[in-house]
């Protein structure tokens, strides 16, 4: 195992190794289509359902470097844009993640995008349609995007809270794909490959998804994500005794909720 | 600890008891009861003392009957069960009067016998909340738990007893009522009512016989169905039950039905079958009244609910019937457009097509088609016919909201809330003891607020301004050491002062500071009779100065009055709710706020709590203007108690993040403010008429 962490540079930085990702639809044709046609594209889906691993696989697939950008709510303009820095007595201006993925044509993935600020996300506006440009007002440059550049985004419409919506004016200027869990077969196939783990216990681990998904909106904003099912399948793929492994992985990670805890539990026992 | 004092002497606890239970009034002998408890030790005095002293503020017999029996139980109970037998006393005298109290300190024999079952046995309270989410994370129709005489289901409904105590540990007995819920979805699952039990019996002689063979055979059928769905529960089922071995291979295989059931019955009509522990009871009137309703309700909701969903799809609903009634011949009118519905590869899912092309559902659509799946075991041709316009009275299929939960309205009554209320002589809660309502307030004329306004005019001008100054806004914090830009003005100082040799400051940044201002505010204003005149117009001119600045700050405010007369008429009056806009309807409703009866102020903090905490906000508030003290009609509740229940309802609140605070104009106070607000939370004013200024004041600073 290297114990030291590798270094690489963003705006050069390609995938190498192919991401496992099997498609649940057509996405990866729709993205492409949209990627040859210069259109923004918005990924939009439960959380743990593959929305990362597909832009992953899709930077891989066109083998251009992928900015990621994990939106929270104070996230201002200069965070993505830039900023002047203070370097030895003099100011020094520095690309925000934005700006270093137009420049170098690259993929800029703002993940999470409801949770940045809503006047923070009219910045993507002139990039995000036929225009493609984007103004650096305190550089008074305006950088026009290359062919190559690319602009995703994510979000989870399950947090239904009026706070977090996207705003129309910017929802409106994407192509949208949207994620779900995938069927079963598909999910199994992607636990096994992913954990190693046999057939039998990965179809306890199937049905165990279905029952907090059927909690969903009965106490549990979410049902076990495929995530979620591909770490307990790692524990139990450890030797980690099954029912332990589904309670760490998937009961606790679910909820703080004592009783929902209590009944994700005896969910767990009934099926291991 | 035990105590170190001595035993109280006779004589002590002679008159201890005859001042406890007031013997010239009420005639009580005590001089027996000095006698028993005279050769205790001082600690187990004190303790029976205190429970007698915690039952006498219950009823006096019960504390007297409890005294006698006490010493002779000492023997057979631990403390913990003596407790626990007072205490179910104090709470069958609250539900069901004297007499039946009174027996259950005299039965304590049988209370006695019942002690396992109270130190192990499991209640439904306690396993309710997760048996109930464990049955709706299982597949299928979403069952409910009640509470029953026995273990059945009616095929919606899962009965489990108040208390299971049959195994001897606490934690089998969970596992027993888990098997149990678990095997009656089993029931529903895998299709054991769909039979007719009015009639599949009708052959043999004896039907009762019959019917109990019915049950052991299919008891192993879905034995075979839980040990292939759940093998973590089976293995827990047979370790309870401990019966082994295999009959009948062809009841276990998976497509065995409930027809292979059947057709076995006759076979093994005089035999016996062991009873599993876990088995529920078969009741088949219940089962077949409860599937008759919802089948045909489910029928005539489906069909409604296909009908429009044609109609959002964008299709011709339905060609007009010309005889409604007659619904068999709808199938023959031309080419109406068709549903169909088929089972995917993966057992419980299936898919829904128009005309041979796959449809999402809505949610509601796919249960019901999960529930008519469980019921008939597919879904007949005849339940996928739109239904035409009008073809259904909705009252027919539209399930009436007070049906689905019969603890939401008390005697029948819509929209009443039940609270517990807690008795500090006691020191318990007295189960359901309150019964509110929320109620609308009728609305008086909105120009009030108009003039409310006039009157104060020169101060509502102030307090605009004062409240203008402390709204949040966005503005740039200049010298941050982090920031979105360079703050040139630092920057060259800073450079300055380096060239000067001094150390260069790091504060070189201007950072854009954002408005979050993130404040809900619940006011709760007292309507209790005693505000009558000034007092009311002075509590509404308060709230429409308070409205003013509110709006003003953009906080987010609800407002609701309580009163009531005695616990069974609790009552909160809905004067703003948070969505509510501040407008002429607000206005009058808040012109509307007339003096009504009492001030049971425990139930309403926690009514009006458990809304605040509804909303999303970093400072919930919870803020009662008063003119007095807890008080209602002829009621326990105008002594230390209704102090006490109160300041227990606002530790409840406090525990779950909310600030209460206390406006109050009642001289006295600082009697008892302190002791149910906390030393800082409240505030007094001495004159009401200062009332409708002070308040904002008072605001502005809780909030700053």
């Amino acid at each position: 195992m290297e114990n030291t962490a590798r270094i690489h540079d963003p705006s050069t930085y390609t995938i190498e190794k192919q991401p496992y990702y099997v498609p649940v639809g057509n996405e990866v044709t729709l993205f492409e289509a949209a990627y040859s046609s210069h259109l923004p594209v918005l990924l939009k889906g439960p959380t743990g359902c593959g929305k990362t691993r597909f832009m992953e696989y899709m930077a891989w697939k066109i083998q251009r470097p992928m900015i990621t950008v994990s939106c929270h709510d104070d996230l201002t303009t200069s965070d993505l844009v830039g900023r002047y820095l203070v370097k030895g007595g003099e100011t020094v201006w520095v690309d925000g993640p934005l700006t270093r993925a137009v420049r170098s044509g690259g993929i800029c993935y703002l993940d999470e995008i409801v949770e940045a600020r809503k006047d923070t996300m009219v910045v993507i506006h002139p990039l995000a349609d036929d225009r493609r440009i984007m103004p650096i007002e305190k550089l008074g440059q305006l950088l026009e995007a290359p062919e190559s550049f690319c602009l995703a985004i994510s979000y989870n419409p399950g947090y239904q809270s009026v706070l977090k919506e996207l705003k129309q004016s910017t929802r409106q200027r994407f192509v949208a794909i949207e994620f779900n869990y995938p069927t079963h077969d598909l999910e199994r196939q992607i636990i096994i490959h992913e954990t190693g783990l046999d057939v039998v216990s990965t179809d306890k681990l199937l049905k165990l998804a279905d029952m907090t998904r059927n909690l969903k909106g009965n106490g549990l904003e979410e049902g076990a994500s495929t995530r979620l099912l591909v770490h307990a399948g790692k524990l139990i793929a450890k030797g980690v005794e099954p029912r332990a492994a589904c309670q760490g992985a998937v009961a606790l990670a679910l909820t703080d909720d004592s009783d929902m805890i209590a009944a994700i539990n005896e969910l767990i026992g009934a099926l291991f | 600890m035990k105590s170190a004092w001595l035993p109280r002497s006779y004589d002590a606890l002679l008159l201890h008891l005859e001042a406890l239970y007031e013997i010239e009034f009420t005639f009580l002998k005590v001089e027996k009861l000095a006698e028993g408890l005279r050769p205790l030790d001082r600690d187990t005095q004190d303790f029976i003392l205190g429970w007698a002293a915690r039952l006498n503020s219950t009823n006096v017999y019960i504390s007297h009957e409890f005294t006698i029996r006490v010493v002779d139980a000492l023997d057979k109970m631990e403390r913990r069960v003596i407790e626990a037998w007072a205490v179910r006393a104090a709470d069958t005298f609250d539900r069901l009067g004297l007499r039946p109290a009174l027996e259950v300190i005299q039965k304590v024999d049988s209370f006695l016998a019942n002690t396992h079952t109270l130190a192990e046995g499991v209640t439904f309270e306690e396993v309710e909340p997760i048996l109930s989410t464990f049955v709706c994370g299982l597949s299928g129709r979403r069952l409910k738990l009640a509470q029953g005489e026995s273990v059945y289901t009616d095929s919606e409904t899962l009965y489990l007893p108040n208390i299971s105590a049959r195994l001897e540990k606490a934690k089998d007995n969970f596992l027993l009522c888990k098997a149990q819920v678990a095997f009656m979805w089993a029931q529903i699952r895998f299709g054991s009512f769909r039979v007719d039990f009015a009639t599949a019996f009708d052959a043999y002689p004896d039907k009762e016989q019959a019917l109990a063979a019915f049950h052991a055979l299919d008891t192993l059928r879905l034995e075979g169905c839980l040990a292939r769905e759940l093998p973590g529960l089976w293995r827990d089922m047979q370790r309870l039950d401990g019966v082994k071995g295999v009959e009948f291979p062809r009841l276990q295989s998976p497509d065995a039905t409930v027809q292979d059931v059947l057709e076995l019955v006759p076979q093994v009509l005089h035999r016996d079958f062991p009873q599993r522990i876990y088995q529920p009871a078969l009741n088949p009137e219940a089962i077949s009244a409860c599937m008759l309703a919802r089948m045909e309700r489910e029928k005539i909701l489906l069909r409604v609910k296909l009908a429009e969903m044609l109609k959002e799809l964008g299709e011709t609903p339905h060609p007009p019937t010309p005889s409604p009634s007659e619904g068999e011949e709808e199938k023959e009118v031309a080419t109406p457009p068709e549903f169909e519905v088929k089972e995917t590869l993966e057992g419980a899912g299936f898919e829904l097509t128009l005309d041979d092309k796959p449809i999402a559902p809505p949610d509601e659509v796919k249960d019901l088609i999960t529930s008519i799946m469980l019921d008939w075991g597919d879904v007949p041709p005849e339940f996928l016919v739109p239904a035409g316009p009008g073809e259904y009275d909705p009252s027919l299929y539209e399930k009436k909201e007070n049906d689905s939960d019969p603890w939401k309205g008390i005697y029948h009554e819509d929209g009443a809330f039940l609270y517990d209320e807690w008795d500090n002589a006691r020191q318990h809660y007295r189960k359901h003891w309150c019964v509110l309502r929320e109620i609308d307030i009728p609305p008086a004329d909105p120009a009030y607020v108009g003039l409310a306004l006039q009157k104060h005019q020169g101060m509502v001008k102030h307090l605009r301004r004062t409240f203008e100054a402390m709204r949040d806004e966005n503005r740039l914090l200049k010298r941050q050491v982090q920031g979105d830009d360079v703050d040139i003005d630092a920057l060259v100082e800073a450079l300055a002062d380096c060239r000067d040799g001094r150390e260069m400051s790091d504060k070189l940044f201007m950072h854009q500071h954002r408005a979050d201002r993130n404040i809900a505010v619940m006011l709760m204003v007292d309507m209790s009779g005693s505000t009558k005149g000034w007092i009311n117009d002075a509590i509404r001119e308060s709230l429409v100065m308070l409205c003013e600045v509110l709006e003003t700050l953009g906080d987010r405010y609800a407002i609701y009055g309580f009163s009531g007369i005695g616990r069974k008429r609790c009552e909160i009056y809905r004067i703003k709710t948070f969505e509510d806009p501040y407008n002429a309807d607000t206005k009058a409703r808040i012109a509307g706020i007339v003096p009504k009866d009492y001030t049971r102020m425990g139930v309403a903090i926690r009514h009006l709590s458990q809304k605040l905490n509804t909303i999303d906000a970093k400072t919930r508030l919870l803020i009662t203007l008063s003119d007095g003290k807890p008080e209602d009609y002829f009621d326990i509740y105008n002594t230390q108690y209704g102090i006490e229940d109160t300041r227990q309802a606002l530790f409840e609140a406090r525990r779950t993040g909310i600030h209460p605070f206390c406006i109050t104009i009642d001289k006295h106070g600082k009697d008892y403010l302190p002791h149910m607000y906390g030393h800082a939370n409240w505030v007094e004013i001495d004159d009401v008429k200062k009332l409708p200024l002070k308040v904002a004041d008072i605001y502005r600073r809780l909030t700053t």
